[in-house]
């Protein structure tokens, strides 16, 4: 046995072996991206990159933020920011189950005790206009995962496909430390000299945010900025490709996306404040797929989306 | 030549356990009908599946399809050298195969074809290529920097001959998965390769490696467990077949395990338990049978442990704590509200909407309880206890428990207004005014549950008319044919007499009022900024001058002149104008007299004896109709109905021709005396007794009497038509045995249209 299959002492030791696992593995370890974004799946090393036929295989913690589901850090589970591991490798290799599986067994999970299993799950996003097939993976009954091959993305059929895992990190840290709330799970290890819990790093924020987003927010600040992100979206990208200043060939995939994202994110805060009707909020998933998909149509005019000199504009 | 036995594995990643049984199915299919039609029989083929393997074993095929010869007539042998070399290149021949043979149509060319038979290998890769690259998964996927697709990432193909000298691989591949003899046991219990030689080899290997191949032998053996260690407590386990079925395609090694659930979580009403771990944790509800209350659960794990499961299972109910915690919260908060009176609930209505035509649930409310209050009477139901319980019917779609468990619906509202304090018979209508919901559906029997059930099918039916989304083929959105089977159902099966062209009257005004109103407020707004809406004015002058046909529905048009306050003069006369332009209730009472005619054929009835009995006054009162129709149909059973139809045809045909050859109606005035023969006479007093029985009888609606009088006359009429000649030389005798006819016709017509009726 190794030091891996020991069972980990606190929340960032879990983090940490995933991390150590996947770059094993052979992933680019990212960092967070650093806007507010509601999954993982969000940040432009997934949603992006996995577009084009380019290899790339990539981990990464990403914070996340879902305004509704904030519950002033008093339910055990439910938090409006939590974090979320997300790897991506494209294409999906053939052992990308068994891959998964050993980083289950990296964190303390011993499938020779466990029950795991892999039950049908398909995840559509319509904001990023992306679909895929796979399953959620069950450990015990719960949910520790999403497994999932990317067929489509931002309207683009993904080939190669990539194959995205992503782990709900404080469900699945809160499981292998046996832990029954959120705000009890140690955060670094609780031999430390200062023995901090999530509750001690993040009750106090949970509150501030849940009152913000539930009743301060301001919906006609936050209504004008959707419409600046979306119009500054369409304005980046049309753009012409050849830069007059460089004269060189520059496609601003990245920038735009990165208004996409705000967009996104404002449509989740002015739900959360409960301005939006049902009607509505279709047409606003709508307005917030209609960007990632421009976005999307960018990147492959890229070198990074596959784009070489000479092919088609 | 030896005969061999065909196996058969696709291997892959986990196949979504709803879709396994299909797949094995198509499977089985596809590939022996390819090998049929290639010309390779075989004796029997039989076809399974787990999560990560389909299977398909075929015994006793040919070990090559047999040579085939095939004779083909070309062209005359005079022909044009290119007719002549249109036809070889079609044929795949030389000039040298072509044989000419003398016709009585001169020299014609022959060719003979001979096709080779193949060998099975090479017949079974073409076919089993063919089957997985075409192959119907309701889902699927690509995966990697492959093309195929398949329903999850496919990762090894097993496919073999086998014959008494041995296994052999069948050469084949298919996006770079090249077909072998090995495969995998289980996942983690049994991990590494297995290279198969046979069926039997390949099901032993497969059972030492942890995999139960056959999908029904792991349900038997899940049912089997569960229900003995249920039993061991003194327990049951609630019986789910599609549960069963599901979790079977969840394993390939069921190991049984069964839990309790928190006491904590008791007082939940079953239902929300069962669901809960249904829905969630696909756990099967383990109840006491002295109390009813379901204590325990069993779950299936796929796998054995050194600690015989104990991780599994307290991991388990961890989780299944959390689910219950959320499901009591729910409960909890939901009682809250329903104690206060549910106004939260029935407020939130307001802003769900029904259908953006048809305004919000909170509108649907309303028109329910009018209609439930209307149809009350009619159920032998109590008009404000069915106007209550159409008000709260909904209530429950704005109610915690039913957003998380929508299929909670309805039953949930009956816990939630029970708990208020309400009559049952009020809470029980919340649960079965959605009722049925299929054909093999209880319907529903209580008053009030029969009266509300009644108002929400007519209002749907009206209100989807109104605006003109009725079923076409075979789509059907919102599922309105099972919505008037409903109301079909409800009244035939409870015996209900309620004439429905009232009642869909009721339901159609309220679209028509609306849409009326609306169209005035929105004319009123616009006159008011001094709009001249040139289509409006031009609206408003048809309104007035409307010829309407105010026979639909005069009672509602009467009610409406009560109301000058509420309406404008044109709003009066655009609710005239919609129910002229809609004529949705003579349009939707044939579109459910369509569907009674599919209800009762299922039952044996003809759809020619429906007719009969549609063309009958007051058939908008489905109970009447059926009796009728059904008392037809026994009587056309009999022998002396079968020929009474015969008689009456008879009687009706020479009338008929007579009234159109002379230019009158023969229709009263026949008279004994002018009778000649005996069997006249006879008639004469068949018909006097037949009518002295029929009519009381029909004034009682007791159709079978009725009718077995009306059969009664099948031997005068058939002796009549025997002995007398009715087109006599004599004027006076003629005419009186034309008006005897019209007896007839008279007396048979009045128990049903039989005139419709075939053969």
């Amino acid at each position: 046995m190794t030091e891996m299959t020991t069972a980990p002492r606190s929340f960032q030791e879990i983090i940490l072996r995933l991390q150590t696992y996947w770059a094993s593995k052979g992933c680019a370890i990212l960092q967070p991206y650093d806007m507010e974004v509601g999954a993982g799946t969000f940040h432009p090393a997934t949603t992006l990159r996995s577009l084009g036929a380019q290899p790339w295989a990539a981990a990464y913690v990403q914070p996340s933020r879902r305004p509704t589901d904030g519950r002033y850090g008093e339910n055990p589970n439910r938090l409006q920011h939590y974090y979320q591991y997300q790897v991506l490798i494209k294409p999906s290799p053939p052992d990308l189950q068994a891959l998964y599986l050993g980083s289950l067994e990296a964190i303390g999970i011993d499938a020779d005790l466990h029950d795991i299993r892999f039950v049908e799950d398909d995840w559509e996003s319509p904001t990023l206009g992306a679909w895929g097939l796979g399953w959620e993976v069950w450990c015990d009954g719960m949910e520790v995962s999403q497994f999932t091959y990317f067929q489509q993305v931002g309207g683009h059929d993904c080939s190669p496909v990539s194959g995205e895992l992503t782990y709900g990190l404080e469900r699945l840290a809160m499981y292998v430390l046996a832990v029954d709330h959120v705000m009890d799970m140690p955060f670094n290890d609780p031999q430390s000299p200062i023995p901090l819990s999530y509750g001690d790093v993040f009750k106090q924020t949970e509150e501030e945010y849940a009152r913000w987003n539930f009743d301060v927010a301001n919906t006609d600040v936050l209504l004008r900025h959707f419409e600046e992100a979306e119009a500054e979206c369409k304005t980046i990208l049309d753009q012409v490709h050849d830069d007059p200043k460089t004269g060189k060939r520059i496609v601003m995939a990245h920038p735009a996306y990165d208004q996409a994202i705000k967009a996104s994110h404002i449509f989740n805060l002015l739900d959360a404040r409960g301005v939006i009707s049902v009607t509505e909020r279709q047409a606003y998933i709508g307005r917030v797929r209609a960007l990632t998909k421009a976005c999307a149509d960018a990147f492959v005019q890229t070198r990074a989306g596959g784009w070489t000199p000479g092919a088609a504009a | 030549m030896p005969v061999p036995d065909l196996l058969i594995e696709l291997f892959s990643e986990e196949i979504p356990a709803r879709m396994q049984t299909r797949a094995a199915d198509d499977l089985k299919k596809l590939v022996t009908d390819g090998l049929v039609e290639a010309g390779l029989t075989y004796a029997s083929a039989a076809a399974f599946s787990t999560p990560r393997r389909l299977m398909l074993t075929v015994e006793g095929a040919l070990a090559a399809s047999p040579t085939t010869t095939e004779e083909r007539k070309g062209p005359k042998a005079d022909a044009p050298e290119k007719a002549i070399e249109g036809f070889l290149r079609g044929a795949g021949l030389t000039r040298d195969d072509l044989e000419e043979r003398d016709t009585p149509k001169g020299k014609i060319l022959f060719a003979k074809i001979t096709k080779p038979g193949r060998p099975a290998a090479e017949i079974v890769a073409e076919v089993l290529e063919h089957t997985i690259r075409n192959f119907p998964w309701p889902k699927s996927m690509r995966w990697g920097s492959g093309t195929l697709k398949w329903v999850r990432p496919l990762h090894s193909i097993l496919c073999l001959l086998v014959t008494e000298e041995g296994a052999e691989v069948v050469p084949m591949s298919v996006d770079g998965i090249a077909a072998g003899n090995t495969t995998q046991g289980h996942r983690f219990m049994s991990p590494g390769t297995l290279s198969v030689r046979s069926f039997d080899d390949y099901t032993t290997q497969l059972a030492r490696a942890h995999v139960v191949l056959d999908a029904t032998e792991r349900a038997e053996a899940i049912w089997h467990d569960a229900t003995n260690q249920a039993f061991a407590q003194g327990l049951e386990v609630v019986e789910d077949a599609g549960l069963l079925a599901e979790v079977a395609g969840l394993v390939e090694w069921p190991v049984v395990l069964m839990g309790k659930i928190d006491t904590d979580f008791l007082g939940l009403p079953p239902e929300v338990l069962q669901t809960s771990m249904k829905e969630h944790q696909k756990f099967f509800s383990v109840r006491n049978p002295k109390s009813g209350r379901i204590e325990r659960f069993i779950t299936v794990a796929n796998r054995e442990t050194a600690d015989n499961g104990a991780t599994i299972l307290a991991g388990n109910q961890k989780v299944l704590s959390a689910r219950l915690a959320d499901a009591k919260f729910f409960w909890e908060n939901d009682l809250r509200t329903a104690n206060a009176g549910m106004t939260a609930w029935l407020d939130a209505l307001k802003n769900v909407t029904f259908h953006n035509k048809l305004g919000t649930q909170a509108d649907l409310v309303d028109r329910m309880a009018t209609l439930a209050r209307e149809i009350a009477p009619a159920v032998g139901a109590d008009p404000d206890q069915a106007e209550r319980a159409a008000r709260l019917a909904k209530a429950d779609l704005a109610s915690e428990m039913v957003y998380e468990f929508p299929e909670l619906q309805g039953l949930m509202g009956r816990y939630y207004i029970e708990a208020m304090g309400e009559d049952k018979a009020i809470a029980a209508a919340a649960q079965d005014h959605y009722a049925p919901l299929g054909p093999s559906d209880d319907v529903p029997t209580a008053p009030v549950s029969v009266a509300v059930a009644l108002a929400e099918k007519i209002d749907k039916l009206t209100g989807f008319w109104a605006i003109d989304e009725k079923p076409t083929g075979s789509k059907d959105p919102f599922a309105l044919r099972r919505a008037a089977l409903g109301v079909i159902r409800i009244l035939v099966e409870n015996k209900i007499s309620l004439p429905l062209q009232d009642l869909l009257g009721t339901g159609a005004f309220f679209f028509a009022y609306k849409q009326a109103v609306a169209g005035t407020k929105a004319a009123d707004t616009l006159k008011e900024q001094g709009f001249q809406n040139p289509m409006f004015v031009e609206n408003l002058e048809r309104w007035k001058v409307g010829n309407f046909d105010i026979s639909l529905n005069e009672k509602r048009i009467s009610e409406i002149e009560y109301y000058p306050d509420q309406i404008k003069d044109y709003t009066f006369y655009a609710i005239f104008d919609r129910f002229r332009e809609m004529a949705i209730v003579p349009d939707l009472l044939s579109f459910i007299h369509d569907r009674l005619k599919v209800y009762l054929r299922d039952q044996g009835i003809r759809h020619d004896i429906i007719d009969a009995c549609i063309a009958m006054e007051g058939s908008d009162d489905l109970n009447l109709l059926v009796k009728r129709a059904r008392a037809l149909s026994d009587t056309l059973k009999t022998d002396d109905g079968e020929n009474l139809i015969q008689g009456f045809k008879r009687a009706n045909n020479i009338l008929t021709q007579a009234e159109a050859a002379d230019g009158v109606e023969y229709s009263f005035g026949a008279d004994p005396k002018f009778a000649e023969t005996d069997e006249e006479r006879a008639l004469f007093e068949a018909l006097d007794t037949a009518e002295a029985q029929i009519t009381p009888a029909m004034q009682a609606q007791d159709f079978t009497t009725a009718m077995s009088a009306m059969a009664d006359l099948r031997a005068p009429i058939d002796a009549f038509f025997t002995a007398v000649q009715v087109n006599s030389d004599n004027a006076t005798v003629r005419r009186n045995r034309l008006n005897l006819l019209s007896r007839i016709r008279q007396i048979c017509l009045a128990v049903a249209d039989l005139t419709r009726i075939e053969g």
